[in-house]
């Protein structure tokens, strides 16, 4: 019987894999659903196991079966690892996703699964929080804290009672590397969740999966009553979200883990020391635990060789949005913005060029391509004004208006708000009309040119004591001014992190905003 | 006293470790204890930084962003009130940065904030007018024409307080106050975002609600979104006066916040030791009946109850008093007249009323309302360690590894002391409830009793020897303590007759109806769990064997070491606002004020020579002995102060023939309340508001009761008894209430140390106070028990004799609730009756169904003693085969039902056990009938003759 493997990936789905693999059932077929390999553009993907290895095709259709289990598809691929996409990739954490059947624990451990659990096991908590920190391994979620020294200090902590907690709340727009890796290998993440148990001497784990990734808490709870007996006496269990965009802040995923309103802490204490149900706590990404089982088993100097600057290792990029080549691309830190943008992910889908790209979710800075020279590193991404984040990768062609980007930032923060901090609570929504009256203002008033009589013609309110501004220029000074405070006065990043589209939108692209646009460094 | 408002310094004061932080705050250096947040340091060191949603009285929270600080050495603004101190660490706050930002910030709360300023009821005392003036905002340039939380309608359904959300600012702090002080939950936020609203409960309205209406959310808002109805009639106070609240034993202090001679309202005081600041519904809210119409402002007297009142002039009523008394005396002899000292009035006031009687009657025929309350406190506490009082301060509760409730509802009857219980039973410390109902302790948010012995009424000398049973069996004992504090050998007998197989859970299991497996884990929990605390309240005394559960309340706390430090010791709830000073000062037929008796003839000796009369060397009379003597015909006088027994005492129809019975009845008190159906002559009286004095609460704390407002019936009740005094020929010539208490400390061993001057620098004074204790004492009995060696009593039970039986298959239990005080005289002349329009009786499903009784039925409740009837509330929380009421309203007067049983040592009445039938039935029973007409003719008062 002829074996072949099609994704259960929900992306592959989305894209009718269901039907493609209910085809090659019916064709006598052995189906083997496997995780996603990480490019949509080549979805629904089938992969015919022969003598001379897996052999693949894509995308298919469920009426393609015959023809290509006769060999003669034209969208015959061949070795899927062999294409481009693929072998410019460095895989450690996404190693076997794609590949192996993600509920086999035979095929998990058939490709080098449970090597860093039991190498962790076999060793002191101490020395495995040293060999974290040795691989410079940095919190994924979008922080970049040295995940050792976390670890370390949940470590030091005094308390009987300890707890990991994953960080599955993937709720940047386009970003999905969690969901593909719990979808796609979900024994990794148990593993490396249980090497923290070890090396904190924590006995209990939580996975925090927002509630609209229902395959990946699925798969992940299969997981976890398959590899029961492996991980014990460390306890895992499934926490479903509930739909809020900042229970993926930390503390308010303690909060809604605990039963409580989702809502943001003050730090400190730190959830080291007192984190869940007030006890010391790991808190990690998917892909900062995702990563530890490759440290342990290849050492901290295999993980650590890789990477830029202080960034070492690699990051699994998401490229999304308009793009033609979208799909999860773990790279080493170091690879140019131009490079991940243009070849990698093949330009625009539209074929238009390139006008923004948004790195790090919506609340990551915009980039103009004139900024494409920036290296994929923490350190040179904060001081162009950006950052990594989860490291998603949101491309968009020159038919976007960077106002309304702008705006849909200030609405995101509205609409996500947990409503403790002022900034964000008020700011949110402040900034939103603020560019609503840049908009508007932007069709009517010439660029710089500002006049005296941009004061509203009614009285706004009838206890207001003034009429306000709104000509573009005092606009645009609120709008920056309003930025400084949610950027500097927020309690979390999302208030926080707001300003980073909205500044960068600003600032790279003024003449959406009614503005003269920049005079372009690279004019040559 | 000015009005100025309490400094908050933003967050608590830092959990002691013993070490200290240097650092420099805006140049200056300073040194505090580590854990203490940069506001605070700021604060205590005199730089106020902007702040909204910090308060010292909740945990720091970090959502307002006006506090923002610079530390060097560190990225962006950290928020102080969030932020420890750290050694070395350099502090800025005030710079053109953080200028920009706190204005920043303001500027978006002003934007969806209404500009009413002038005609808000919060103006001139709004926390966000203070700091936009202090953040320097001019100007709100996102204008007023974008999404608003404001014109959003009021919940003005509470009584006391309303809540309009258009001005609130979504600080938290009322929720977090709910939470944290309160500890009810009834608040939450409602919503994300801009769209974040206060709800109360699933967005209820507040009086609907599980709100119970303590005050803590409109304490805790710095806007006018919670504020009370009376600031908004009235407009804010412009003098505040600190005093002590007049309901129950918890002595909550407060500010008396005043405009003029009006009373604006009520703040709990951050500094009272008591309350910390905290307050229920009664307390804060429910003052009104000070100026409720049904007040009674001039003397009146009669000739016989059956005529109407007339109204006289004080001095004819004086006289009219003196002369009666004096007559009485002639006619029947020197025994025939006494009085009744109140638990409600001041120390001074008490000392005052049983000095007149022993002084004047020349008699001790003095009782007090503890008679039916504590009075085996003051029997079992004295007979174990030496002292009639509780052993710890309230403070202690929150260094207790254990509490153990019994018979006691805190959270509805000691609201204040209820809340700091679950405070710390939510920092873990574990619960166990001995009750017949469940109480809120046993289940609510966030609190669960880890065992609940639901015993059946009347039982608790056996089910706590049970306990002892368990301790000692299992040898759970603390040897080194009892062999050090305690007579050996008396624990020994002691150990010997719990030890025997009859008082094992077990065996006692049909008498209690408890699981014996519970008894053995609660007795093992409270021995071995670490620092065990008992409080209790009129559950255990209010029995035929009330004094013997004291003393065996004593017994378990002995033989487990759980005495003589923090966190542990015996500690009974006391019921009324001065049931400890009542009894402190003398109250008793038979002891001088210190419990020092008649008998003693040194003691005697000292008060003949400060009064200059011979005194009586036998005990009087005690309530009961007077009533029984006066309906023999050789009791024929009674002065009454501020106690209603006819409805608070037991078995109403006896009372109220004993009363008939006599010749002249005085009764003192601001209403006509159902005694004076049966007084001759009524005596105006004074609120707590009116005068100056002390009380002295449960944790014999004595604090100042201050004159607010002059009093409206001219004269303060301790004025009054001078007057009846001196019109007997006392010559009594006491010109303020600090004079009072100079001449109780010089007469009582106890309080030597006790003067105004003292409590009003340091606030409170715990006795003993004196020479060897002159900082007062908060834990009792520390370096060993006041009599010397603790004594071992044994308990045996002995089941009371009110039985169930075929005719009264049920028994009764009594109790109080959260909204109204004891007979209600005050509370049901307030808004209280929004919660509680009347008394209802619990009764179990089972039973009501047996019954065909419907929840809100009417049904008639009968005992041997009388009738009366009620509407029915079928609720779980009383077992089968028992049934419970309030006896707040005189319309149902469940003391028609209760008995005269009582308890063995001190006639305490047993109102927690009668025997009852219950059926439906059709209207008021004929006692209800007869009385209420009665009691409408005794009302009746002539008209004042027309001046010309």
């Amino acid at each position: 019987m002829t074996r072949v493997f099609i994704s259960r990936d929900m992306a592959s789905v989305a894209l009718g894999a269901d039907a493609v693999a209910h085809a090659f059932a019916d064709a006598g077929c052995e189906v083997v659903r496997t995780g996603s390999r990480g490019l949509f553009s080549i979805e629904p993907l089938v992969e015919v196991e022969t003598e001379g290895g897996r052999i693949g095709y894509g995308p298919v259709t469920p009426d393609d079966a015959a023809r290509i289990l006769g060999g003669n598809h034209p969208n015959r691929l061949g070795d899927v690892a062999a294409l481009p996409f693929f072998a410019a990739q460095q895989r450690f954490t996404f190693a076997r996703c794609g590949i192996v059947d993600p509920l086999s624990l035979a095929d998990y451990a058939a490709h080098g699964g449970w090597t860093g659990l039991d190498i962790a096991r076999a060793a002191e908590p101490q020395a495995v929080v040293d060999t974290l920190k040795a691989s410079g391994l940095r919190g994924r979620g979008g922080a970049g804290f040295p995940t050792g020294i976390k670890w370390q200090t949940v470590l030091d902590a005094p308390g009987g009672t300890k707890y990991i907690v994953c960080n599955a709340d993937e709720g940047d727009s386009g970003t999905f590397a969690d969901r593909m890796l719990m979808e796609g290998d979900p024994f990794c993440l148990i593993e490396g969740m249980a090497i923290a148990a070890h090396a904190v001497g924590a006995t209990h784990g939580y996975i925090y999966i927002r509630s609209e990734y229902p395959f990946a808490i699925q798969t992940m709870r299969d997981a976890i009553a398959l590899s029961a007996d492996r991980i014990a006496p460390f306890t895992l269990e499934v926490r479903a979200g509930a739909g809020a965009y900042v229970c993926g802040e930390e503390t308010a995923l303690l909060d809604s883990i605990e039963g409580k309103r989702g809502q943001v802490r003050a730090k400190p204490p730190l959830p080291a020391l007192a984190g869940l149900f007030g006890k010391p706590t790991v808190i990690n990404n998917v892909l900062s635990l995702a990563a530890v089982p490759f440290i342990l088993a290849e050492g901290a100097d295999a993980y650590a060789k890789v990477g830029f600057g202080r960034s070492r290792g690699t990051m699994p990029v998401q490229l999304a949005g308009d793009v033609r080549h979208g799909g999860l691309f773990e790279v080493g830190f170091g690879i140019t913005l131009g490079e991940l943008v243009n070849d990698i992910g093949g330009g625009t889908a539209s074929g238009r060029p390139v006008r923004a790209v948004q790195v790090g979710g919506p609340l990551g800075a915009y980039f103009p391509p004139s900024k494409f020279d920036l290296p994929f590193d923490y350190e040179a991404f904060t001081a162009a004004g950006g950052l990594i984040g989860h490291a998603g990768i949101t491309i968009f062609d020159d038919s976007v208006d960077m106002a309304h980007m702008a705006r849909f930032a200030m609405e995101f923060c509205a609409v996500e708000s947990c409503g403790k901090c002022t900034p964000c609570r008020i700011g949110s929504t402040r900034g939103v009309e603020i560019v609503d009256r840049i908009i508007a203002a932007r069709e009517t008033e010439p660029a710089r040119a500002a006049t005296n009589d941009g004061t509203l013609g009614k009285a706004l309110y009838s206890r207001a004591p003034d009429r306000i501004d709104v000509s573009l220029e005092a606009q645009t000074t609120l709008l920056r001014d309003l930025c400084d405070t949610m950027k500097y006065g927020s309690l979390c990043a999302l208030g926080g992190f707001t300003p980073y589209p909205v500044l960068s939108a600003l600032d790279h692209f003024p003449e959406d905003f009614g503005a003269a646009a920049p005079v372009t460094e690279a004019a040559e | 006293m000015g009005f100025t408002r309490e400094t908050d310094h933003g967050t608590p004061p830092a959990i002691a470790t013993g070490r200290n932080i240097t650092l420099t705050i805006d140049g200056e250096s300073v040194t505090l204890p580590e854990g203490t947040s940069i506001m605070r340091a700021a604060s205590l060191t005199g730089t106020a930084i902007p702040k909204l949603c910090a308060s010292d009285n909740l945990e720091s929270f970090g959502s307002c962003r006006l506090c923002l600080v610079e530390v060097e050495g560190r990225a962006g603004y950290p928020a102080s009130c969030t932020t420890p101190i750290a050694e070395g660490m350099t502090v800025h706050t005030q710079t053109d940065r953080l200028k920009q930002l706190r204005r920043g910030v303001m500027e978006l709360y002003i934007s969806d904030h209404p500009l009413d300023c002038l005609t808000c009821a919060a103006n001139g005392d709004c926390e966000l007018q203070d700091q936009a003036g202090a953040v320097g905002l001019r100007d709100v340039r996102y204008g007023y024409d974008g999404a608003t939380n404001m014109g959003q309608p009021k919940d003005q359904s509470n009584p006391y307080f309303d809540f309009d959300p258009s001005k609130c600012i979504v600080c938290s702090r009322c929720v977090r106050a709910c939470d944290e002080v309160q500890g009810t939950y009834a608040l939450t936020i409602e919503g994300m975002g801009f769209g974040s609203k206060i709800a109360a409960s699933q967005n209820d309205a507040f009086l609907s609600s599980e709100c119970v209406s303590c005050g803590a959310c409109v304490q805790a808002c710095p806007t006018a979104s919670l504020i009370e109805k009376k600031v908004v009639e009235t407009g804010t106070p412009d003098r505040a006066v600190v005093t002590t609240c007049a309901y129950c034993g918890v002595g909550c202090t407060f500010r008396a916040e005043m405009r003029g001679e009006e009373l604006v309202r009520m703040v709990p005081w951050k500094d009272g030791k008591a309350n910390r600041g905290h307050s229920c519904v009664k307390g804060r809210f429910a003052w009104g009946y000070a100026q409720h119409q049904d007040r009674i402002l001039n003397p009146m007297i009669r000739a016989s109850v059956t005529e109407p009142w007339r109204e006289v002039s004080w001095d004819e009523a004086i006289a009219y008093t003196a002369n009666e008394f004096r007559r009485i005396q002639a006619q029947y002899g020197r025994l025939s007249v006494g009085g009744i000292t109140s638990s409600r009035c001041t120390n001074e006031e008490t000392f005052l009323v049983q000095k007149m009687i022993r002084q004047g009657f020349g008699n001790n025929n003095v009782d007090t309302c503890a008679r039916v309350c504590h009075s085996p406190t003051g029997y079992g506490l004295k007979t174990t360690f030496g002292t009639s009082a509780g052993t710890q301060d309230f403070d202690s509760v929150m260094h207790a590894d254990v509490i153990l409730v019994i018979g006691a509802n805190p959270t509805d009857a000691h609201p204040v002391f209820g809340s700091r219980m679950k405070k710390r039973l939510r920092q873990g410390a574990k619960l166990i409830v001995i009750d017949p109902r469940q109480i809120d302790l046993v289940k609510s948010p966030h609190v669960e009793a880890e065992h609940h012995l639901p015993l059946r009424p009347g039982t608790n000398v056996a089910l706590l020897t049970a306990m002892a049973h368990v301790v000692v069996t299992e040898k759970l004992y603390d040897e080194a303590f009892i062999r050090e504090r305690c007579d050996w050998d008396e624990f020994q007998d002691w150990a010997d007759f719990v030890s025997e197989a009859a008082r094992s859970p077990e065996a006692i299991e049909p008498l209690t109806g408890v699981r014996p497996a519970d008894v053995r884990a609660a007795a093992r929990l409270y021995a071995t769990g670490g620092n065990a605390a008992i409080y209790y309240g009129l559950g255990v005394t209010e029995h035929s064997q009330g004094s013997s559960t004291v003393m065996a309340i004593a017994n378990l706390a002995m033989a487990t070491g759980n005495i003589g430090r923090e966190g542990v010791g015996v500690n009974p709830l006391r019921g009324q606002n001065n049931v400890q000073g009542a009894c402190d000062m003398g109250s008793f037929p038979h002891e001088f004020s210190g419990y020092r008796h008649v008998s003693d003839d040194g003691a005697r000796a000292m008060f003949e020579s400060a009064w200059g009369v011979k005194l009586d060397h036998e005990p009087g009379l005690r309530i009961p002995n007077m009533l029984d003597a006066a309906t023999d015909g050789t009791f024929k006088g009674l002065f009454i102060q501020g106690e209603d027994i006819l409805q608070s005492d037991p078995n109403t129809r006896h009372v109220a023939a004993g009363l008939a019975a006599m010749e002249c009845v005085v009764v003192q008190d601001l209403f006509l309340n159902e005694t004076a159906n049966y007084a001759h002559v009524f005596l105006p009286g004074s609120t707590f508001l009116e005068k100056d004095g002390t009380f002295t609460n449960a944790e014999r704390r004595i604090q100042r009761v201050r004159k607010v407002m002059a009093p409206l019936n001219g004269h303060a009740d301790w004025e009054i008894v001078q007057l009846v005094a001196n019109a007997l020929g006392l010559g009594w010539d006491y010109a303020h209430p600090s004079e009072i208490m100079d001449e109780i400390a010089a007469l009582t061993p106890t309080f030597t140390g006790v003067h105004y001057d003292r409590l009003d620098a340091e606030g409170s004074l715990q006795w003993p106070a004196n020479d060897a204790a002159p900082d007062g004492t908060p834990t009792m009995h520390i370096d060993g028990f006041v009599r010397g060696k603790g004594k071992f009593v044994v308990t045996d039970y002995v089941p009371t004799d009110e039985k169930t039986g075929p005719r009264f298959p049920l028994l009764l239990t009594t109790g109080r609730i959260l909204s109204h005080y004891n007979v209600g005289a005050q509370t049901r002349r307030t808004a209280n009756t929004a919660w509680h329009p009347e008394d209802r009786l619990e009764i179990h499903p089972n039973d009501a169904e047996n019954r065909g009784v419907k929840e809100g039925d009417w049904v008639s409740l009968r005992s041997r003693a009388g009738e009366t009837t009620l509407r029915a509330l079928i609720t779980e929380r009383v077992a089968p085969g028992v049934v419970y009421t309030t006896f707040h309203h005189p319309d149902t007067q469940a003391n028609v039902i209760t008995t005269d049983y009582s308890d063995w040592a001190t006639n305490c009445p047993e109102y927690k056990v009668t025997a009852v039938q219950v059926g439906l039935s059709n209207g008021p029973s004929d006692w209800q009938e007869d009385y209420a007409d009665h009691a409408r003719q005794s009302r009746r008062i002539l008209p004042v003759e027309a001046a010309e």
